[in-house]
């Protein structure tokens, strides 16, 4: 992170609510501490959001003392940027990447902190630390800079842009010690509550006006937690009574699915995160 | 695993990377791992073996789960760096999965300047090959201190201990002219799990360990360097607000040595000596702080210190030159070393201008052999070579800190990097 703020002009950290964006948070705080984060907090909306995490984010924002810059894909909807998908149940995760793109060029951000994980995924599994896009947000594969010790290259030209994922060696194991030893408040979904969902595809979809059921369906509840957050339509949830981190760090420790295993966005194809990424999601 | 925090901290991490030629099988290998150490998950194996039964495999391809790109898929082969993570109760593991491409060698280099171990793969079928020298020599080159070399396809041998020993002691007998101090050799059929996790049934002559039980067990204690003491300045944090309205503080990682509270320093290249009045993180004050750790240190004088000063102690200082010897490794595709040609040199936190005054020689990989006729080098070219800098670099040699002793070129036209040296002298 320090290596971000001195090598670039004017970086930000893209803030999703998620435990892993809390967590780069808390790394920023300690990184710069006792001054403030070099460098304000920027969140990709998609106004789908659970409600909680919305109201953790605004509190923690305060807490810090940081600046909080948002991206509104309602609003790249509203201004004719980009078109909801049709169908009963839309996501909007791929409309995250223009909302997010035009927040960097409005802005010009050098470069954004991500808290990407190179286990989450098979295309995060290649990614850099720190990740070139040229001016259109664009990542290509074939051609990442190598990234040898612990040297990282930001030298760029004018437009072009980095994405830097401080966590890429993180587990999820490894983010759920470091919120336990390090005591991070998290928002109250990541903790078994009761809630109705809706079991499609062998994933759990919490209750929300953007959910439309399908034939057969219907709303159930039961005891669930998140263990990624993101977007209502697409975050599936776990039935869990994991109430507290140590029974949560034994509940990852046990289990069987990979964390984004109930992300519906990733399910839609074999290389859909790869293809999202090569569009310039983070 | 362990679950318990303090349990879970204390755990051992080893990077180790895997290298072979095209088709020894490596990402069968470690799909072998973490499928044997159970870090395969339901879904991601659903994927695989679904996908398996789109191409026609027979069997489910444990290639699959480490083939992540397309690209990848569509030809069967890996073409970049893939990080894989598992642990065992005894430790962690970071996985660096480096291709065997010729053209992607330089990701080898990458994946090697990190690793503690490497496992190079030989085909019991074909023996030593180039890719095989040119890995093993990149491992030592890059001063990792162990080598499990894995002799794979054993079922395709019919088990057989002479062809084991054969490739045993051509390997041997290049490894002679190496610089590394720990050779394993195994074994093993990664298809089919024999010596991976558990012991063969089909090679009652081998009476070594497998591969797991020989990845969890190696000793990885004396990475880091702990007797130079070497911080290079990263960052300078200065608040401005009212409650630290005097604060200084010069944050970084430390690269080698210990740091306490009242040590005599020398900050270079200022020369400027002062004492350390506190070694700190955001939890309070640190006895002590050594490599790898990052924190933040304040002195009892108020000195000029910026980002790319090194903060070293006073009765051991590095080397502090604008002449540097250095072994190149060449990355760029696109250009060719030029000799006196100008470049932007990375070294911890400094960034300087450099000329390349000279190149002395290439190494040919398959002889380690000098090759002075031959002036041209490109990609996967390793060279000595000799630098000017604009400005003194403090650094030690790569053998003794590979943090103060390690580089990267950076071409200024493009921004890219086309280059990671090892310094000499």
């Amino acid at each position: 992170m320090r290596e971000v703020a001195a090598q670039f002009g004017k970086p930000a950290l893209l803030f999703s609510g998620g435990k892993d964006s809390i967590v780069m948070v808390r790394l920023a705080q300690k990184a710069f501490w006792p001054a403030k984060l070099p460098f304000p907090l920027v969140h990709v909306d998609t106004g789908h959001n659970f409600g909680e995490t919305i109201q953790f984010r605004d509190d923690l924002v305060k807490d810090v003392g940081g600046d909080l810059v948002i991206a509104s894909v309602q609003e790249e909807i509203d201004a004719g940027r980009v078109k909801e998908e049709p169908g009963l149940n839309p996501s909007r995760n791929r409309l995250q990447i223009p909302a997010l793109l035009n927040v960097i060029g409005k802005n010009n951000y050098d470069a954004c902190l991500g808290g990407a994980r190179r286990d989450e995924e098979k295309a995060r599994a290649k990614e850099r630390f720190f990740s070139h896009r040229n001016s259109f947000g664009e990542w290509d594969p074939k051609n990442q800079r190598p990234e040898l010790w612990n040297l990282f290259n930001g030298k760029m030209d004018f437009g072009e842009n980095f994405r830097v994922f401080p966590l890429s060696n993180w587990t999820e194991m490894d983010v759920w010690q470091y919120i336990k030893l390090e005591d991070i408040p998290l928002p109250s979904i990541y903790f078994s509550h009761n809630r109705e969902f809706v079991r499609r595809s062998n994933i759990l979809l919490g209750k929300c006006e953007n959910i439309t059921l399908l034939e057969g369906e219907k709303w159930e509840s039961g005891n669930v937690r998140c263990r990624t957050v993101g977007d209502m339509t697409c975050t599936g949830m776990v039935e869990s009574v994991a109430n507290n981190v140590d029974d949560i760090i034994e509940e990852v420790a046990a289990a069987r699915q990979t964390e984004r295993g109930g992300r519906a966005d990733d399910k839609r194809s074999e290389t859909a995160m790869e293809d999202r990424k090569k569009e310039g999601y983070f | 695993m362990s679950t318990d925090t303090k349990g879970y901290l204390d755990m051992d991490l080893l990077r180790f990377t895997t290298a072979g030629s095209v088709d020894d099988g490596k990402s069968t290998l470690i799909g072998r791992l973490l499928y044997d150490c159970k870090s395969i998950f339901e879904d991601q194996w659903e994927a695989v073996e679904q996908s398996s039964k789109q191409r026609g495999d027979e069997n489910v391809n444990l290639a699959l789960l480490t083939d992540g790109l397309r690209s990848e898929r569509e030809q069967g082969i890996t073409i970049d760096v893939a990080y894989r993570y598992f642990a065992t109760p005894k430790r962690k593991f970071i996985i660096a999965d480096t291709p065997g491409h010729i053209q992607y060698t330089r990701n080898m280099v990458t994946g090697a300047s990190t690793a503690n171990l490497a496992i190079i793969l030989i085909d019991a079928r074909n023996g030593v090959i180039e890719q095989t020298c040119r890995h093993s020599f990149i491992s030592s080159l890059l001063q990792i201190q162990h080598i499990v070399v894995c002799v794979n396809k054993m079922d395709l041998v019919d088990w057989s201990e002479d062809q084991f020993n054969k490739v045993v002691s051509q390997y041997k007998e290049f490894a002679s002219r190496l610089d590394v101090p720990h050779i394993d050799f195994i074994p093993i059929s990664a298809l089919l799990g024999d010596n991976v996790v558990d012991h063969s049934e089909n090679m009652d002559w081998y009476k070594g360990s497998p591969l797991l039980y020989t990845l969890e067990n190696v000793y990885i204690g004396n990475e880091h360097n702990h007797v130079d003491a070497r911080f290079p300045v990263q960052w300078v944090i200065r608040p401005h607000s009212d409650e630290y309205h005097d604060f200084r503080g010069y944050a970084g990682r430390v690269a080698g040595g210990v740091f306490k509270q009242g040590d005599e320093i020398t900050v270079l290249p200022s020369g400027f000596q002062s004492r350390i009045k506190r070694v700190h993180d955001i939890k309070g004050d640190l006895e002590e702080a050594f490599a790898p750790m990052s924190v933040t240190l304040t002195l009892e004088d108020e000195i000029d210190i910026s980002r790319g000063n090194m903060i070293v102690k006073q009765n051991n200082p590095p080397e502090s030159s604008q002449q540097i010897e250095a072994m190149l490794v060449w990355f760029s595709s696109q250009t060719d070393l030029i000799e006196r040609g100008r470049y932007t040199i990375r070294h911890t936190t400094n960034e300087v201008k450099c000329l390349l005054k000279e190149m002395k020689y290439k190494v040919d990989i398959n002889t380690l052999h000098k090759v002075e006729n031959d002036r041209n080098v490109g990609l996967n070219d390793i060279a000595r070579v000799s630098l000017q800098t604009s400005a003194p670099i403090h650094f030690d040699r790569y053998r003794r800190n590979r943090v103060t002793g390690s580089f990267v070129l950076i071409d200024e036209q493009s921004n890219n990097t086309v280059a990671a040296g090892m310094i000499i002298n």
